[in-house]
Order: structure tokens, then C-alpha cells, then sequence
């Protein structure tokens, strides 16, 4: 154990070192484009979603309905993006894995250390855009700041599942469609943006079974204080079945990759 | 013999068109990618124009019409999707067939000329936008959500969007140095499509902000649209029409002469 933790942290810190130079890059579509579809969906849309009189909300206003189920969605979206093409590249395109394991880094150390540093993707942007849902006042409760480590946790059991596709795929034309029947769908449909009993029941199933919808929950009920202990740990247990599945199945598609 | 011989020493007049070929053939390997596209403007006519629209209501538009949330979003998801595919198509596709592929320097040995490639890339994003659009027109009768007649005139107008985004967007790509860069496009289409009257009216704005967002060019694609499927047509459309065929034109020109700066050195 001891050995591939140290293993993973040394491969943390070669991401680390090669985001030093690429964050700048990522702040746009990690930060901005949270914060816009906060300010154009919750403020924006909100004013109608309040003055129309409907009380499908259960009299919460829109923006802190929204803003916990976009949080969630957007340490997804992070998570997927980090989990596809750099995972490719280091196997096909720039070939670091390869080089990795020429050295007493095995390919289990090569994955953990890949997902160590999709969850430092997902906390540090998800930490910041927390930061402005409280000033835009989209917490219901400081419990809200909870979300954080939720938001974390759907990254992952997104996370690890998608990098365990993509060492499994030889194209990349694989991830247009993880994105579009996936991440998109997942996001629209997963209750951030109204409850998802409103969707015909065949539909509302699948919500269920979709990792996401678990993290709205859990996001949503910790900032609106309708938090309840029994169903928290349900939709905790099943996130983390999904990282757990998806983690192995990870590291044996990238041995087989890297090793044959 | 001989006529076989002058066809190949002397240039024949050529056009776009091959260009469009060439990319026919390309696309018929990845259709599945193609055919996907269709969806991304589906789901979020049926999560916001739906779900949303259920904590909603009813707006009145400008003109005093009252249309259900769902009508008032659709038209605009279709100028979005119009505005989308054809930036996709004429940004990094394009910058990765001239940077990697150096598919143009190829394209320039033959007879074909710049204004060739940029009419060829754009007539292709062109068709393939209009595909996308006339199935979304297609859904959106099928969810009862045009009312007018006018709204035949929401697949050319969409063509128009794509074109005056196409054009635009290949001519702003000649002038990308990398991948770094194309943070502009995301910065400048993101805020476009969430605030252009997309989800609620411009009158929702302060007014010097509704000024702004009408000279947006998806404004006044959205704005187009949704007079067409909502019935409210008046000749002041007419200067929708124009700032995006201006857009278009100018962008066309730019782009033609700028790859031909680049290309043919």
C-alpha cells in the first residue's frame, strides 16, 4: 500500500508541474462557463421561475434550487473532460504513460496518479465557483459548503469509469459520444435544473440510475437543509460503488494497454 | 486524346465543390459523429423548453403575442445550434486541416485557389448545419411548437446564421496562432448563447445592457427565428437579415484573402 501511494504522489506531481503551465488554459471552461449558466439560468431565469407563481420548488427560491445541482454538474463535466483526452494522449498521442512505466512505476500507480490529479481538477475549480454561489447567495445553509466534497465524489465516479473507457478506445471519436449521450444528457436531465419527478417515469429511472443525480441530491439537500441521514448514505454508497468499479476496471484496461 | 491531354495541363475552372466532396467522403466513415449532433439541441429544447418550462408559464412577447415557455425557447436553441455547428466546423476544423493535416497547402497544388477553400469549407458547413436545422424544424411541428406558415422560412434563415458564423469564424481562425487562442471563441459564443433572449426576453435587461445584446449577431438570428415560428412577421426583419448577410459576406472575403496570405507564400 505504502509503495503505491508513494508511486501515486510522484505521479501527482508531474501533473502538477504540467498544469503550472496549463492553467491558464482551463479557466474558462472550469470557472467561467459555470458562473455564466449560474448568472444567466439562476438570476436571469430565476426572476420568472419566482414570479410565476408556480411552487413546484416548495417555495425555495430558483437560484438556490439551481445552484447546488450546478455544482454537482460542473465537478462532472470537469471530471469527464480531464478523464478522456489527457488519458488518450498519454497512451496514443504523447505517450507518457509508456515512459512512466519504464521506471518502478507500475501502470496501477500510472491511473491513480492520473486520478489524483483529475480530483485536484475537480476541488480547486468547484472550491472557487462554491466561492461565488455564496456570494451570489445560492447557499440555502453554510452546510451547503458540503457540496464540495459531493461535487468531488461524483467527479470521481464519473471520473474512473471514463478513463477506464478511454484506454479502452482506439479513437477519440468514442468521447463525442460519451459528451453527447453522457455528460450532456446526464446534465440536463439529472434534476439540476428542475426536480426530475416532472419527467415521464421511463425517463425519471434512468435519472436515478445516473450517477449525477445522486450528487444533486446530496448537494442540494446539504445547502436547503432538507437533509436526511438513511437516503445520504444510499446515494454515498452508490457513488462510491461506481469509483470502485471504475477505478479497477481502469487499471486493468490501461495494463493490458501498456503491457502487451 | 488530345482533349484528355489540355484537361490535364491546362487548369480547369474548378469550385468549391470538391472541397465539399472530399469532405463528404471523410464524413462517411464517422456518420455516427455526424448524426449525433442532431441530439445536443434536442435535449436542451426538452430540459429547459420542458422541464423548465413547467416552472415557468407563459410569456408575452413584444408584439403582445402570449406563447408557452417551450415555443419561446425552441426557435432559439435552433439559431444557437445554427451559430454552434457552423463555429465548430469553421474554427477547429479548419485550424486543424490547415495546422496538422496541411490538407490546404495540398488543396493549393492543384488548380483550386483560396477563394475556393473558403467558399468549398463554407458551403460544406453550410449543408451539413442545414441537415441539422431542418430535423430540429421537423421536431419542434412534431411538439407543436410552430404556429405560422413563416416558419418554412426558419430553415433558410438558419442557413443564413450558419453562414454569417461560418464565415466569420474561418476568417477570425486565419488570424489563431494555437489551440491557446481558441479561449476567445468559447468567451465570445458561451455568453452569446445564454444571453441573447435565449431563456428570457432582452426587455429582462437594464437598457443599456439590451443594447448590447441586440448587437450581438445570435440576437438577431434568435430574434429572426422566433418573429418566423411565432408568427410575428414585419419588414423590419429585413435588417436582421442584412447585418447577417453582411457579416457573412465580409467574413468570406477576409477569410479567402487571409489563406491566401497564409497558404500561398
Amino acid at each position: 500500500m505504502s509503495l503505491a501511494w508513494d508511486n501515486g504522489v510522484r505521479q501527482f506531481d508531474y501533473w502538477a508541474k504540467v498544469y503550472q503551465r496549463t492553467w491558464k488554459g482551463s479557466l474558462i471552461s472550469s470557472f467561467l462557463v459555470p458562473l455564466l449558466y449560474l448568472a444567466a439560468m439562476g438570476v436571469g431565469l430565476g426572476t420568472f421561475v419566482d414570479g410565476s407563481g408556480t411552487n413546484a420548488l416548495g417555495g425555495v427560491s430558483y437560484l438556490q434550487f439551481l445552484a447546488p445541482g450546478l455544482l454537482a454538474a460542473t465537478g462532472l463535466q470537469i471530471a469527464v473532460s480531464e478523464a478522456t483526452y489527457p488519458v488518450m494522449g498519454g497512451i496514443k498521442w504523447h505517450k507518457t504513460y509508456f515512459s512512466m512505466i519504464a521506471t518502478p512505476l507500475r501502470s496501477a500507480d500510472v491511473m491513480y496518479g492520473q486520478l489524483g490529479f483529475i480530483a485536484f481538477r475537480v476541488v480547486s475549480s468547484c472550491a472557487v465557483f462554491l466561492g461565488v454561489i455564496a456570494l451570489f447567495g445560492g447557499l440555502g445553509s453554510p452546510l451547503g459548503l458540503l457540496g464540495l466534497p459531493i461535487a468531488l465524489l461524483v467527479g470521481m465516479a464519473v471520473a474512473a469509469p471514463v478513463c477506464a473507457a478511454a484506454t479502452r478506445l482506439e479513437t477519440d471519436a468514442g468521447f463525442a459520444m460519451i459528451f453527447r449521450f453522457g455528460v450532456l444528457p446526464m446534465s440536463l436531465f439529472s434534476g439540476a435544473f428542475f426536480p426530475v419527478s416532472q419527467l415521464p417515469d421511463a425517463v425519471e429511472w434512468l435519472a436515478y440510475v445516473a450517477p449525477l443525480w445522486h450528487g444533486v441530491e446530496l448537494t442540494r439537500d446539504l445547502s436547503l437543509g432538507t437533509f436526511s441521514l438513511l437516503p445520504a448514505i444510499i446515494n454515498v454508497a452508490y457513488l462510491l460503488l461506481w469509483f470502485a468499479v471504475g477505478t479497477r476496471l481502469a487499471v486493468t484496461g490501461l495494463e493490458k494497454r501498456l503491457i502487451s | 486524346m488530345a482533349t484528355t491531354l489540355a484537361a490535364r495541363i491546362v487548369p480547369i475552372p474548378s469550385s468549391g465543390l470538391r472541397l465539399v466532396e472530399r469532405n463528404f467522403l471523410v464524413y462517411r466513415r464517422s456518420w455516427l459523429v455526424f448524426v449525433s449532433g442532431f441530439f445536443e439541441p434536442v435535449f436542451y429544447l426538452l430540459s429547459i423548453g420542458v422541464g423548465v418550462a413547467a416552472l415557468v408559464g407563459d410569456f408575452t412577447l413584444a408584439g403582445g403575442t402570449v406563447v408557452s415557455y417551450t415555443a419561446f425557447v425552441a426557435p432559439a436553441m435552433l439559431a444557437s445550434s445554427a451559430m454552434n455547428g457552423a463555429i465548430f466546423d469553421s474554427t477547429y476544423n479548419i485550424f486543424f486541416k490547415m495546422k496538422y493535416l496541411h490538407l490546404y497547402d495540398a488543396i493549393l497544388a492543384t488548380p483550386m485557389r483560396p477563394w475556393n477553400v473558403a467558399t468549398g469549407e463554407i458551403t460544406w458547413a453550410l449543408l451539413r448545419g442545414a441537415c441539422y436545422s431542418a430535423a430540429f424544424i421537423v421536431v419542434m411541428l412534431v411538439m407543436g411548437l410552430i404556429d405560422s406558415w413563416w416558419a418554412l422560412l426558419a430553415l433558410p434563415v438558419s442557413v443564413l446564421i450558419a453562414f454569417a458564423f461560418a464565415a466569420a469564424g474561418m476568417a477570425l481562425t486565419t488570424f489563431m496562432r494555437s489551440w491557446q487562442d481558441f479561449e476567445f471563441v468559447q468567451v465570445s459564443i458561451m455568453p452569446m448563447f445564454l444571453f441573447s433572449a435565449t431563456f428570457y426576453p432582452v426587455e429582462t435587461y437594464p437598457t443599456a445592457v439590451q443594447w448590447i445584446v441586440e448587437a450581438t449577431p445570435l440576437y438577431q438570428g434568435v430574434a429572426l427565428i422566433r418573429a418566423l415560428t411565432t408568427g410575428s412577421v414585419g419588414w423590419h426583419l429585413l435588417i436582421h437579415v442584412a447585418y447577417l448577410a453582411a457579416m457573412g459576406g465580409i467574413g468570406l472575403y477576409v477569410a479567402s484573402r487571409r489563406l491566401g496570405r497564409l497558404l500561398l507564400k
